[in-house]
């Protein structure tokens, strides 16, 4: 997504019963520096406030407050957001209260889950907000004590004048604090002076995990309140026609009503998180979870195959059309779709040299095609959302990724002015994606409007793996054209998904072969998709650390040197100008890696695969030990080494990098939604098998290379590589390249 | 309908539901213990665990009807203070991600741990493996057992 530079970024207010607040905007001009942090002098904050989006508040009470306005989904920013205002505003840690933020878009801007960048695009305007605070505070202190600011200092949330030896509480400060203008100029700390930042701090809500606080929308109850589910059409395809019993389902014990909904209205332009499979489904509502389960049972429906058709879509300003065709697919179908259009040319997105020749020129040329199915997102939490809409107001209560944007879609679909809809963002139950398109929370909402009372309504399990929107299903052909001395002279990729491309034609080894090309191409399908933990890279990463650890054989290179000699062409002498990815700090996970797993001397003893990605603006690397158990791998040890810049947070770093790996291990080997005539093959999890206890690796290392550039990307950067380390540690085992996801149905 | 005396977290609730409602939506619905979570209905995923007389149970393929005298210990009710010794080694190991899992498997680790006070990692991972954990916590989890298992 397009970085918007905004101009507003702080301000300060006086709380009324005393004390101040601080204003944040986190898409501040300040672009992340990327490069090595000195102590850095920020000058010249514009001013002109009208947005902000979390903020700091100090009451005379010395009370320490930071919302976080993020949602939470397990990736740790409730955490690691108030820490780096924690840092720079030098107060204990410990001490301060965190809250999660309400939707608020008069206030706050950038409030979602995507792309692995809260800390990446928050970083600069979280510690110059927590700068700003602390030198207001130290101001207001040499004002009251009348004496020359450089003088003032602060330790843990309390100023002291050494020279008078006069100190003071944060509290004690803040209200005069509130009548300092804010300062132009801050200086922030120097890395080496970090207190907080890279000292690992417990998720700040886990002793409510641990004690079962209601903490997850699912568990939202308010007085009044009914149960509501949704039936949508058994198949990819299919459309509502009427609802055959309804008289007899409410009569049913504790039902209240059943009905029939459109979720988006028709000629609605769309925008980017507005994707639902089923636009009409049916709703039950009733007293209590069970009997709407059981009425959801008796529900008989009449289905119809749906036309075919064109959706308007407003992608964050582009517009474009997307073709939905009728039918009712199969997964065998797909993949001879894939094998035809696999057969022709696609759409050249980058070409460098001259590639016809080197493939004509070539003693050898290896030529691999890799295959993965959709994958479900399963988040534990199954989709669900509170909702209580009148004629005067709109209020909700739930799990999502993207609330800004749900909740204009919700506008426009009520009729209802933004101002009078309020949604409160829970804990999410995991999100991966899937809860970027909340098409739920307009269901809920229709059905709060219909039966005129406060509703939650909850998917079940097989409502949730059946609805759609999944990672999309790709096919990638990948050739590589070798000389006579064994030097890699071509490489092409072509590249294809249903319905989305998920080519990056900037990325290794572009940049770092004489001869490349880049092409790809898109397959309409109605089974709908949406983004999943690194939906394009987790493919991407799989076909071509798979491919070239076979070319690495190929020409009887160490895997790992093989790649090494290519982002040293890449950083000497690179081919093309637009390469996506630093070749020097690329490097430097592989060589840490290698070094923390001994590569030299176990590579041979041992059944060792390598893989490394660069994506979301950090790199990693894995080596992935393994054996073979009566046909299924052990996975005896993961070694990952990741470049994300500063690590904010380390234990939740480190958490998010084993469970990349262990996700990424269970979608490698067992993952697949498949589809027989629109039918999902798969409901619930005695059918679509997750990765389990005994599945999971013995052990893993996870590694972060120590420097002092502003952080990058942690959620989602060690999830792709993963796959090809995998296949290449199984081939060592077994002696079988993989090239078809789920690796599990081919050994 | 039909009325129920259940034994839940040591006290003796009432309530009046089809013979047929699973614990899970009674503690949920009925009885305002959010902590059981819905996570598949069906067994398969451990998120709903909960102890009848000390036995983890899945508590949503469990029916009010066949829990008769016996004892529920839900997460709520394992510890006043959140010291129960899993529980303290779940924050030592700062286990979670998302955390929607945790209760199913702090459930199940602490009917593990009864019945074996000190399991090896593969009886952890026998015991363990029915509780899924979609943020992939695995790791983290056997460590705490193992921490809880020495206290």
């Amino acid at each position: 997504m397009q970085t918007q530079s905004r101009r507003s970024f702080l301000k300060a207010s006086a709380l009324s019963g005393g004390g101040f607040m601080l204003g944040i905007s986190f898409l501040s001009s300040f672009k992340p520096l990327g490069k090595p942090l000195e102590a850095t002098q920020i000058t010249n904050l514009p001013l002109d406030f009208n947005e902000i989006n979390g903020f700091v508040k100090i009451t005379a009470d010395n009370i320490i407050k930071i919302m976080s306005p993020n949602p939470e989904g397990g990736q740790g920013v409730k955490t690691s957001m108030p820490m780096i205002v924690a840092e720079e505003l030098d107060v204990d840690f410990s001490k301060i209260i965190i809250e999660q933020a309400d939707l608020d878009t008069k206030h706050f801007t950038r409030q979602f889950i995507g792309g692995s960048q809260a800390i990446h695009q928050g970083w600069q305007s979280l510690r110059t907000a927590g700068a700003t605070a602390r030198q207001m505070l130290r101001e207001a202190a040499a004002k009251t004590w009348n004496v020359p600011v450089e003088e003032i200092s602060t330790e843990l949330g309390v100023l002291y004048h050494k020279n008078s030896g006069k100190s003071a509480k944060y509290g004690d400060m803040a209200t005069a604090a509130a009548q300092i203008p804010v300062p132009k100029d801050v200086k922030l700390k120097n890395v080496k002076d970090f207190k907080i930042i890279g000292k690992s701090k417990r998720n700040v809500d886990l002793e409510k995990i641990v004690t079962g606080k209601p903490l997850f929308g699912i568990d939202t109850r308010k007085e009044g309140m009914l149960i509501a589910m949704i039936v949508h059409p058994p198949a990819m395809g299919l459309k509502f026609k009427a609802i055959q019993n309804d008289a007899a389902i409410k009569k049913m014990k504790g039902i209240k009503d059943v009905f029939h909904i459109k979720i988006f209205n028709d000629g609605y332009e769309r925008t980017f998180f507005d994707t639902n499979q089923f636009n009409e489904v049916v709703a039950i509502v009733g007293n209590s979870t069970w009997e709407v389960m059981q009425a959801k049972k008796a529900l008989k429906i009449d289905w119809q195959e749906a036309e075919a058709y064109a959706e308007n879509r407003n992608m964050m300003g582009r517009k474009t059309v997307l073709n939905i065709p009728a039918g009712l697919e199969n997964s065998a179908d797909h993949a001879t779709k894939f094998a035809e259009r696999m057969a022709q040319g696609g759409t050249v997105r980058r070409k460098d040299g001259d590639i016809e020749t080197a493939f004509k020129n070539a003693t050898k040329v290896i030529e691999r095609t890799y295959n993965v199915p959709f994958l479900a997102h399963n988040c534990m939490e199954p989709m669900n959302f509170f909702a209580h809409v009148t004629d005067e107001k709109a209020e909700l209560s739930g799990p999502l990724q993207k609330p800004e944007f749900t909740e204009q879609a919700l506008s426009a679909r009520l009729g209802m002015p933004l101002e009078k809809i309020d949604i409160k963002m829970t804990r999410l139950g995991g999100g991966f994606g899937r809860r970027s398109y909340a098409h739920w929370l307009i269901e809920a909402a229709l059905v709060s409007q219909k039966v005129k009372a406060p509703v939650k309504l909850i998917y079940t399990r097989e409502d949730d793996m059946t609805a759609g929107i999944y990672r999309p299903s790709y096919s990638a052909k990948y050739r590589a054209a070798l000389d006579v001395n064994n030097n890699l002279i071509g490489f092409h990729v072509k590249v294809g998904g249903m319905p989305q491309s998920p080519l990056a034609a900037n990325r290794f080894p572009a940049g770092a072969i004489d001869n490349y090309l880049a092409e790809d191409f898109m397959i309409d399908t109605n089974i709908t998709v949406g983004s999943y933990r690194a939906p394009h890279s987790n493919f991407m990463a799989a076909a071509e650390q798979s491919f070239l650890d076979e070319i690495a054989e190929a020409v009887g290179k160490d895997p790992i040197t093989f790649r090494l000699d290519l982002l040293k062409r890449a950083k000497e002498n690179p081919v093309g100008k637009n390469n996506d990815y630093e070749p020097e700090r690329f490097a430097k996970v592989l060589e840490l890696v290698k070094e923390k797993s001994n590569w030299e001397s176990i590579k041979t003893s041992k059944k060792l695969g390598f893989s490394a990605y660069f994506c979301h603006d950090s790199y990693a690397a894995h080596i992935l030990d393994l054996e073979m158990k009566e046909g299924s791998p052990i996975i005896n040890k993961v070694w990952c080494a990741i470049d994300c810049g500063i690590v904010v947070n380390p234990t939740a770093a480190k958490n998010m990098a084993e469970g990349g790996i262990v996700d990424a291990l269970g979608a490698a080997m067992y993952g697949k939604m498949s589809f027989t005539k629109g039918v999902p093959d798969v409901n619930n999890f005695h059918n679509y098998r997750m990765i389990r206890h005994n599945e999971a690796p013995k052990q893993i290392e996870i590694h972060f290379v120590e420097n002092t550039i502003d952080p990058t990307g942690m959620g989602e950067p060690a999830y792709p590589p993963v796959y090809a380390a995998l296949a290449n540690a199984l081939y060592k085992a077994t002696g079988k390249r993989l090239y078809n996801q789920p690796f599990g149905e081919s050994l | 309908m039909a009325k129920y005396s259940l034994k839940i977290n040591g006290k003796t609730q009432q309530i009046d539901v089809d013979p047929s409602t699973p614990i899970l939506w009674v503690l949920r619905d009925h009885l305002n213990l959010p902590g059981t979570k819905f996570g598949c209905g069906m067994a398969m995923c451990g998120a709903c665990t909960v102890h009848l007389d000390g036995n983890a149970v899945r508590s949503c393929s469990l029916p009010v009807s066949a829990v008769g005298k016996s004892s529920i210990t839900t997460i709520e009710g394992l510890s006043a203070k959140a010291d129960h010794p899993v529980q303290k080694a779940w924050l030592e190991h700062d286990v979670a991600q998302c955390g929607y899992c945790q209760s199913g498997q702090i459930m199940s680790a602490s009917a593990l741990l009864k019945s074996n006070p000190n399991p090896t990692d593969e009886e952890i991972d026998a015991y363990m493996s029915g509780n899924i954990c979609r943020c992939g916590t695995y790791l983290r989890i056997k460590e705490a057992i193992k921490t809880a298992a020495k206290k």
